[in-house]
């Protein structure tokens, strides 16, 4: 049990600096100084206030969709819609912050929930096409994600405004926004969102390891036909799992929404956001805790690669390469696993 | 004296568990050993680390005398061993001849020659009386023909040492008498086999030694023909173990289970059970006795609503149950021990703990205002641990680290706990021990004495006769006869399980 955990967290580690050292190398095959590449990636993520506020800000949609992605893993599902139902939970706080005129403790909680609403409703429909007819959760969530893009796009040039390519901005009652944490980064633009998305965290773990529907829908997960014989709705069961999950990408959107753009603007393609959660949730085993770390780590890669043009002349594609080569080779962690248990023994 | 396969001193350590504590085996060229041992004494575990799947803690294996290092199963191949795996690793979608190449095809211009595959397929299986066409695909053979094409696998990559994990717990009677031929010719043919199983009636029949293993440490190897399964049983136990059961007569009550004209059919819409009636009253066990495939696995999973029936009626304290959700069968009081331990029984992937609530999570105490009391759910997985004595390192280790034996115990233990008015126990000792049977069997009197009722599901001649009270032959998915176990014979049971009419009166529901 000890030794599983220890592995779970030494495997991802180890694919990210397998995934650093083999950027070096392509970076210097291409001509590139590796070390001023990566002393500006660092800089850039966590150089001062203003870039530590920047990649937490960053952090804070990776934590959300990445538990959205886990969340459905450790139930047995893929949903590759996360984008998808970001996107829509995005739209929907939007909608909430500029439609309605309310105090803060009422405004600003009702558009995070429509968000929450809107990502569940988006995960909904694959669910329940999953539990009813057993159709691949996977084909539907994908051509949900098109879905969802084009109807959101139609909706903010037709409803949201007046065939302009952008929302107006949400009342200050819906915002995230914080003056205070703006001013101690030096005026990035962190916003409130970091602490939904803790809560978020704490939550998914909760609801998973600690209650009696948590029990449930592992169990669900795991072995159906067990699940069955347990006298479990496994139907029902596959559906709110794809609920949740999509609730937690929905809120994602919101970060945006109601934090870090504060409106909603016409989108040629997709925000990627929802994407880079699979491999948030995957480097971070799929656990909440290991969730705010890849998320972080991804936040800070993101962020930090602005850097890297200006200051060291590598084009920001580099990091792109960077993150690619770490997914592959947490991926491949059996090779990793293999490594670790040839060290162990030579250690004895 | 040569031996073929060494293992001296063999140590493996989970965790702080020791499986294998220093344990010695030498088979001989040519023989068939059999290792005997208690549900978790470690004989998988043994097995495993000759195949190379687990690299031991301690000791040395030699093959023909020469010490080796088996890293993976690919050196075990090359060393001449394979492996017949309780589980079968077949790809379903491919044929025969596909899943023998699997890994090591041969070819011809950079394409695979299945035409020479077969041919070779074709040839081995001829050689040792194998019966298996190559172009079959293996989802349309039965598991007695799957277990044949694992073994021709092994031959196709040249073993000459066969380890067989359990191959007798999931064949039909028929068909152990084959593997017994089949064994026979490989060890003409100058093979030589391991065999792993809990049957000493074929430890007799068909072994020249065999080596005792308990609570993973090595008891003795001793010759098949100087020995007596009695003494098999104690040696492997540790005590003495009655095969048979003693109990009273029966004092039937009301009528817990009855099924009226039932109708099943399977996923291709052909009727499996046939307008079958049942009854089972309080206070006695029933046994249905019958050839595999006679619907008595479709009667249980309609009874206990895994499937959907077509028609009749299934009543249970006379509440009517028939195609209700599993969940309301459950609390309508039934408990179900089901045939198929790793699809129904358990969720592998959680701990032994927590799979012991599977069906009362929901309930007081194991769940308070929808949290789970973790506290409370050990505690009565600790209780039943130890009530039915699963050998399992802790309460949280995962289900699937447990051996086969213990998984079954565990989950026996969960059901009887429930203390169900009606218990459906659907081949509940396949893979266990003498001794652990016999605990099995008692707990079952137990139930009915209790004023239980019991439907008992089983393969075995011996455990249907045993420990029933009232057997119902069922033959093409209907009950053809009911029996009175101290008034029959197995022959009279053999042939009415073949379809022959009864010339006495007696069948009724
Ligand atoms: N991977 C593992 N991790 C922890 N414990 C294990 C593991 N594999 C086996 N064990 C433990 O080692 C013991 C021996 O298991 P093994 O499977 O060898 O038993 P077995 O003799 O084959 O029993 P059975 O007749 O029931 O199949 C068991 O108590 C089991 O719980
Ligand atoms: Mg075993």
């Amino acid at each position: 049990m000890n030794s599983t955990r220890f592995t779970n967290f030494f495997v991802p580690v180890f694919a990210v600096l397998l995934g650093v050292i083999a950027g070096s190398i392509v970076m210097i095959v291409s001509g590139y100084n590796p070390i001023a590449g990566y002393s500006a990636l660092l800089y850039g993520a966590f150089g001062d206030s203003y870039y530590i506020g920047e990649t937490i800000r960053q952090t804070t949609p990776y934590i959300l969709a990445g538990l959205a992605v886990a969340f459905a893993f450790r139930t047995g599902l893929f949903n590759i819609g996360v984008e998808g139902q970001l996107i829509v939970g995005w739209l929907a706080s939007v909608w909430v912050g500029v439609s309605f005129d309310l105090p803060k403790v009422i405004h600003l909680p009702l558009a995070v929930l429509a968000a929450a609403a809107a990502g569940a409703l988006w995960a909904f429909i694959p669910g329940f096409l999953k539990a009813r007819f057993k159709v691949h959760e996977v084909i539907i969530t994908i051509m949900m994600n098109y879905i969802a893009l084009h109807v959101t796009n139609a909706i903010i040039r037709s409803v949201l405004s007046d065939k302009g390519f952008k929302s107006a901005k949400i009342h200050e009652s819906a915002s995230l926004q914080s003056e205070f944490l703006q001013s101690i980064t030096d005026y990035s633009t962190l916003h409130y969102g970091i602490i939904i998305a803790l809560i978020g965290a704490v939550v998914m773990w909760f609801l998973l390891e600690k209650t009696t529907k948590g029990y449930e829908l592992r169990a669900v997960g795991f072995n159906q036909h067990a699940s069955r014989y347990a006298g479990m709705n496994v139907p029902r069961n596959i559906i709110l799992a794809m609920v949740i999950s999509g609730a937690f990408a929905g809120v994602a959107g919101a970060m945006e929404g109601l934090g870090t753009f504060g409106n909603i603007s016409v989108k040629a393609g997709f925000t990627g956001v929802g994407f880079d959660g699979i491999a948030v949730a995957l480097i971070g085993s799929n656990n909440a805790f290991g969730i705010i770390l890849s998320a972080l780590l991804f936040g800070a890669l993101k962020v930090g690669a602005l850097e890297m043009p200006s200051s060291a002349d590598v084009p920001t594609e580099l990091v792109d390469i960077v993150i690619a080569l770490i997914i592959f080779f947490v991926a491949s962690s059996y090779l990793i696993r293999l490594l670790l248990s040839r060290f162990k023994k030579e250690g004895k | 004296m040569e031996y073929v396969i060494e293992m001296l001193n063999i140590r493996k350590v989970f965790g702080n568990f020791v499986a294998n504590d220093n344990i010695t085996l030498q088979v001989k060229k040519g023989e068939i050993h059999a290792l005997l041992g208690e549900n978790g004494a470690g004989k998988s575990t043994l097995m495993n680390v000759l195949f190379g799947l687990y690299q031991p803690d301690g000791g040395e294996i030699r093959v023909k005398g020469q010490p080796v290092k088996i890293s993976n199963p690919n050196v075990a191949n090359d060393l001449g061993i394979g492996m017949v795996h309780q589980h079968f690793m077949l790809v379903d979608t491919f044929t025969v001849t596909e899943n023998i190449i699997l890994g090591s095809e041969p070819t011809k211009g950079g394409k695979i020659d299945i035409k020479r595959a077969e041919q070779e397929v074709r040839e081995l299986s001829e050689r040792y009386g194998l019966a298996v066409d190559p172009t079959a695909k293996i989802a349309n053979i039965s598991v007695g023909m799957q277990q044949r094409v694992e073994i021709l696998k092994t031959l196709y990559r040249g073993a000459e040492i066969l380890i067989f994990d359990e191959p007798t717990a999931v064949l039909t009677p028929q068909e152990i008498q084959e593997l017994i031929q089949i064994m026979r010719a490989l060890v003409r043919e100058g093979k030589s086999i391991i065999l792993i199983t809990h049957k000493l009636k074929e430890i007799m029949e068909v072994c020249d030694r065999v080596t005792v293993i308990r609570r993973g440490k090595g008891i003795g190897t001793l010759n098949v023909a100087d020995t007596n399964p009695n003494e098999l049983a104690a040696l492997m136990v540790g005590r003495e173990v009655h095969f048979k059961t003693d109990k009273r007569p029966a004092q039937p009550g009301k009528e817990v289970l009855e099924i009226k004209d039932l109708v099943v059919k399977d996923a291709r819409g052909v009727t499996v059970v046939d307008h079958l009636n049942l009854t089972v009253r309080a206070g006695e066990i029933v046994g249905i006795a019958g050839v595999d495939g006679n619907g008595q696995t479709e009667l249980v999973e309609a009874i206990t609503g895994l499937i959907k029936a077509e028609s009749g009626s299934i009543k249970l304290n006379g509440q009517d149950i028939f195609n209700l959700p599993p969940r309301k069968i459950t609390e309508a009081g039934m408990g179900h021990i089901p045939q198929d331990r790793h699809k129904h029984g358990l969720v592998l992937d959680f701990p032994i703990g927590e799979n012991m609530v599977l069906q009362t999570y929901y309930k007081e105490p194991y769940s308070k205002k929808g949290i789970l009391n973790f506290k409370a759910i050990y505690e009565k997985a600790r209780q039943l641990i130890a009530e039915f004595d699963v050998r399992t390192p802790d309460e949280y280790t995962q289900a699937r680290a447990l051996s086969g034996g213990n998984q079954q115990k565990a989950i026996i233990g969960r059901e009887v706990d429930r203390n169900p008015d009606l218990l459906i126990a659907a081949q509940p000792t396949r893979g266990l021990d003498v001794g652990a049977i016999e605990f099995i069997h008692k707990r079952l009197i137990e139930q009915r004495d209790q004023g239980k009722a019991v439907l008992l599901v089983s393969f075995e001649l011996d455990e249907v006769m045993n420990v029933s009270d009232r057997i119902a032959v069922i033959y093409e998915g209907k009950i053809v006869a009911i029996v009175d176990p101290k008034e029959t014979t197995e022959q009279e049971l053999g042939l009415l399980m073949a379809g022959s009419k009864r010339k006495e009166a007696g069948v009724s529901s």
